[in-house]
C-alpha cells in the first residue's frame, strides 16, 4: 500500500469512531501542551536567574545580623537584634583593602505623600557607595550630594515607581514630599531597573541619607547609636571574594568580642551562593515540572496503546479478510501503526498549539517568568511522534502476527 | 484418488493452478490432543475446472481449504499453487501468493461494513500497489460483470445478502486470480439466490475461470463439473454411488 493508501485507511477507521479517537488524542494534547507550558517555565526562570547573576556579579558580599537564638529561642530585645554598626562599616572600608566600596543601610517602609498624592513604598538610609554597589543610577536631579549625608538633612531620592505615583509625567524635582510626618525635598529620581531577580517591583523605593534615616525614619525603635541593618561592600576583584569573606568575619567577630567556638551575631553572604542555590532549585523545580509533563504524556501514551489493543480486538475479522486478500503481516501493521501515529500526531499538533496559548497566558497573567523557544516547540514534536510509535508499535505488531485463519473464524 | 486426468479437462500441457502430492496436516503434533485432519491428500485442478469438494463437518475439507488457499502451511507433503512450492513460503511470501493466486468467496461475505461496494471490491487492489485511479475502473468493471453495476455506490447493508455475495465474488476476482475459492458460498443464502450465485460460477468457468467449491451440501457440490469426497481427512473422488446417494 501506498503512503496515501495507509493515511486514507488510517483517517477512515479513526473517523469511524471520532469520538474514542478524539478522547484518545486528548490524553496526548494534554500531555504535549503540558511539556511546553512546563519546560518553557522552567526555562524561563533560568534565564531570569541568569538575568540577575549578570546584573549582581559576584563580587558582592552582604552582611546581616544574625542572632543566635540563645535563651530557648526568646526574642531578644531591639539592642541585642541589631548587633551591626557604624563602626563595623568604617572599620571594613579602613582595615581591609580589598574592599572596593561599602555602604551601611537602614530600611523601613513608609507612606510617601505628595499633595492629594500618596505611595505605601519601602525606604532605605544610605552612604554614597550604596549607589554603586547596587547599580542604581540618577536619572534626573543632583542626587544625594556629600553634604546631605553629614547634615543628615531631608532629602530624598525617588525610585521610578513611586515618582510615577506621586508626579506622573513631572520629575518632582524641587518638590517637597512627607515621609511619614517628615517633610523632603526631593533631590533626585532613579533610573528604572524593572522587575528584580526575585519578581519584585525594585522600582518602588526611595533612598535617604542614612543619618537621616537613622534621626528621621526609625521612630521610638531603641535603636543602638550608630545601628545599621546591613552593610554591603563590593571587592575590586571577585577572586578576592572568598578570601574577603573570611577576613569581614574575623574583623566583626574581633570587634564584637565573639569568643572562640562561640556563634557569630552576622552572617555575611555571597551573593553568588544566593544564586547558586535559587539556580539547585529552578533546576529541581524545572526537573520535577518536566517529569509531571512526561508522566501525562505517557499516561496519553498509554490511552493510545489501549484503545489500539482494543481496536485489533473489535477489528479482528477485517485484519482476517485483508490478510486473506493478500494484505502481508507487514501491512497490517503499518496500518495499525499508522492510526496510533495519527491520532498521536493530530494530538501533538494541538498540544503544541495550547501549549504555546497556554505559556503565553502564563506568561501574561501570573508572576512566573516564561520563556518560548523553537526547541522546546520541535522537542515536543518529537515527542509526539515518538509516544505514536512507541506506544503504537505493540498493538500493530499484535495485528500483524494474528493467524489468518483465527481471524476469519471470528 | 489421484491427480485429476481422467475427470478433469486439463488444458493442453499448462500448469495445474493447484498441485498436491501426499498433503498432510497435524495439530498439536506430539501431544495428546493431537489431531490427524489431513491424510495424504493428492489433488490436481487444472485451468478452467469446476471442482467442489464436499464432506461433513469435522471431515478435514476447512483444512483443506485453508491449505490450497495459503492460509496455511502444510505438515507433510507437497502444495504447488500455480506451480509455487508454499513450503519454502513465509507470512509475506504466503500474502504475496495469496493476493496473486487466490480470490477468496466465504460464507460471511466479509465485506468492510464503512465502506461502499466499489471500495469493497478495490481494496485488494491497494496491497496489489495498482494505481487509485485504475483500481476504481477496474472495481467497477467486476461489479458490472457479477451484474451489480448500479449498486456500486451502495454499503453493505444496503444490499441483500445475493447481491453482498456478488459484491464479495467482483473483490475475489479483482486480482484476476487463477484460483477462486468458495467456502460454503450460499450458505448464508436462501436457495433461490444460492441457485443464483451458483450460476454465477458457472458463468465465470465459461469465461475461463477456475473454480474451487468447498460444501458439506451434495445439490450445491452437484454444480460442479466434477466432485472429491473428504472422509477422515482423505480425499476420493466421488463415486456415481455417492453422488446420488
Amino acid at each position: 500500500m501506498s503512503f496515501m493508501d495507509i493515511l486514507r485507511t488510517a483517517v477512515y477507521a479513526l473517523r469511524g469512531n471520532w469520538m474514542r479517537s478524539a478522547l484518545t488524542s486528548l490524553g496526548v494534547i494534554i500531555g504535549i501542551s503540558a511539556v511546553i507550558v512546563m519546560v518553557s517555565v522552567g526555562q524561563g526562570t533560568q534565564a531570569e536567574i541568569d538575568r540577575m547573576v549578570s546584573g549582581l556579579g559576584s563580587q558582592r558580599l552582604d552582611i546581616s545580623p544574625d542572632v543566635p537564638r540563645s535563651m530557648g529561642g526568646v526574642r531578644m530585645s531591639a539592642s541585642s537584634f541589631f548587633t551591626l554598626n557604624q563602626g563595623d562599616v568604617d572599620a571594613i572600608r579602613e582595615q581591609i583593602p580589598e574592599v572596593q566600596l561599602v555602604s551601611g543601610t537602614l530600611r523601613g517602609s513608609t507612606q510617601v505623600v505628595f499633595a492629594e498624592n500618596n505611595a505605601a513604598t519601602s525606604w532605605q538610609g544610605v552612604q554614597p557607595d550604596f549607589f554603586d554597589i547596587n547599580g542604581w543610577v540618577v536619572a534626573e536631579g543632583e542626587g544625594l550630594q556629600p553634604q546631605h549625608y553629614t547634615a543628615a538633612d531631608k532629602v530624598v531620592v525617588l525610585g521610578e515607581t513611586v515618582r510615577r505615583t506621586l508626579f506622573g509625567e513631572d520629575s518632582g524635582i524641587g518638590q517637597t514630599v512627607r515621609l511619614g510626618r517628615t517633610p523632603f525635598t526631593v533631590v533626585g529620581t532613579l533610573r528604572p531597573k524593572g522587575q528584580g531577580g526575585f519578581g519584585q517591583d525594585q522600582d518602588d523605593v526611595v533612598l535617604v541619607p542614612l543619618e537621616t534615616a537613622r534621626r528621621r525614619l526609625m521612630g521610638a525603635m531603641g535603636l543602638p547609636p550608630g545601628a545599621v541593618m546591613q552593610i554591603s561592600l563590593t571587592v575590586a576583584d571577585a577572586r578576592d571574594l572568598g578570601y574577603v569573606q573570611g577576613e569581614v568575619e574575623s574583623l566583626l567577630r574581633q570587634r564584637h568580642r565573639i569568643e572562640p567556638g562561640a556563634a557569630d551575631d552576622f552572617r555575611v553572604r555571597n551573593i553568588s551562593e544566593i544564586v547558586a542555590t535559587r539556580t539547585a532549585t529552578t533546576r529541581l523545580m524545572s526537573l520535577l515540572l518536566g517529569a509531571v509533563a512526561t508522566i501525562s504524556l505517557v499516561v496519553g501514551g498509554i490511552g493510545i496503546m489501549n484503545i489500539m489493543l482494543v481496536s485489533v480486538t473489535e477489528r479482528i475479522r477485517e485484519i482476517g479478510l485483508r490478510l486473506a486478500v493478500g494484505a502481508g503481516p507487514s501491512d497490517v501493521r503499518r496500518q495499525f501503526l499508522a492510526e496510533a501515529m495519527l491520532i498521536s500526531l493530530v494530538g501533538g499538533a494541538l498540544g503544541i498549539v495550547i501549549g504555546i496559548v497556554g505559556a503565553l497566558l502564563v506568561g501574561r497573567f501570573s508572576e512566573l517568568p516564561v520563556q518560548l523557544n523553537v526547541q522546546v516547540i520541535v522537542m515536543a514534536a518529537a515527542f509526539s511522534v515518538a509516544t505514536g510509535l512507541f506506544f503504537g508499535y505493540y498493538p500493530a505488531r499484535k495485528a500483524s502476527q494474528l493467524d489468518p485463519i483465527e481471524a476469519l473464524r471470528q | 484418488m489421484s491427480t485429476g486426468d481422467a475427470a478433469g479437462l486439463p488444458r493442453s500441457g499448462a500448469v495445474p493452478v493447484i498441485q498436491t502430492h501426499g498433503l498432510g496436516k497435524v495439530y498439536a503434533a506430539g501431544t495428546e490432543a493431537e489431531v490427524v485432519a489431513l491424510r495424504d491428500v493428492d489433488l490436481r485442478v487444472d485451468a478452467g475446472e469446476f471442482v467442489a469438494i464436499m464432506g461433513p463437518s469435522g471431515s478435514g475439507k476447512s483444512t483443506l481449504m485453508n491449505l490450497i488457499g495459503c492460509l496455511d502451511t502444510p505438515s507433510a507433503g507437497r502444495y504447488l499453487c500455480d506451480g509455487v512450492d508454499v513450503a519454502t513460503l513465509d507470512a509475506e511470501g504466503l500474502a504475496t501468493l495469496r493476493r496473486e493466486k487466490i480470490g477468496f468467496v466465504f460464507q460471511g461475505f466479509h465485506l468492510l461494513p464503512r465502506m461502499t461496494a466499489l471500495d469493497n471490491v478495490a481494496m485488494p487492489l491497494g496491497y496489489a500497489r495498482v494505481p487509485p485511479a485504475e483500481r476504481l475502473e477496474r472495481a467497477r468493471a467486476a461489479l458490472e460483470a457479477v451484474g451489480l453495476g448500479a449498486r456500486v455506490d451502495h454499503r453493505p447493508n444496503e444490499l441483500s445478502g445475493g447481491q453482498q455475495q456478488r459484491v464479495a465474488i467482483a473483490r475475489a476476482l479483482i486480482n484476476r486470480p487463477p484460483v477462486l475459492l468458495a467456502d460454503e458460498p450460499t450458505g448464508a443464502l436462501d436457495s433461490r439466490t444460492g441457485e443464483e450465485i451458483l450460476a454465477l460460477f458457472k458463468q465465470l468457468r465459461d469465461e475461463g475461470h477456475t473454480v474451487v467449491l468447498i460444501t458439506h451440501d451434495a445439490h450445491v457440490a452437484a454444480h460442479a463439473d466434477r466432485i472429491c469426497i473428504m472422509r477422515d481427512g482423505e480425499l476420493h473422488e466421488a463415486s456415481h454411488e455417492e453422488l446420488h446417494a
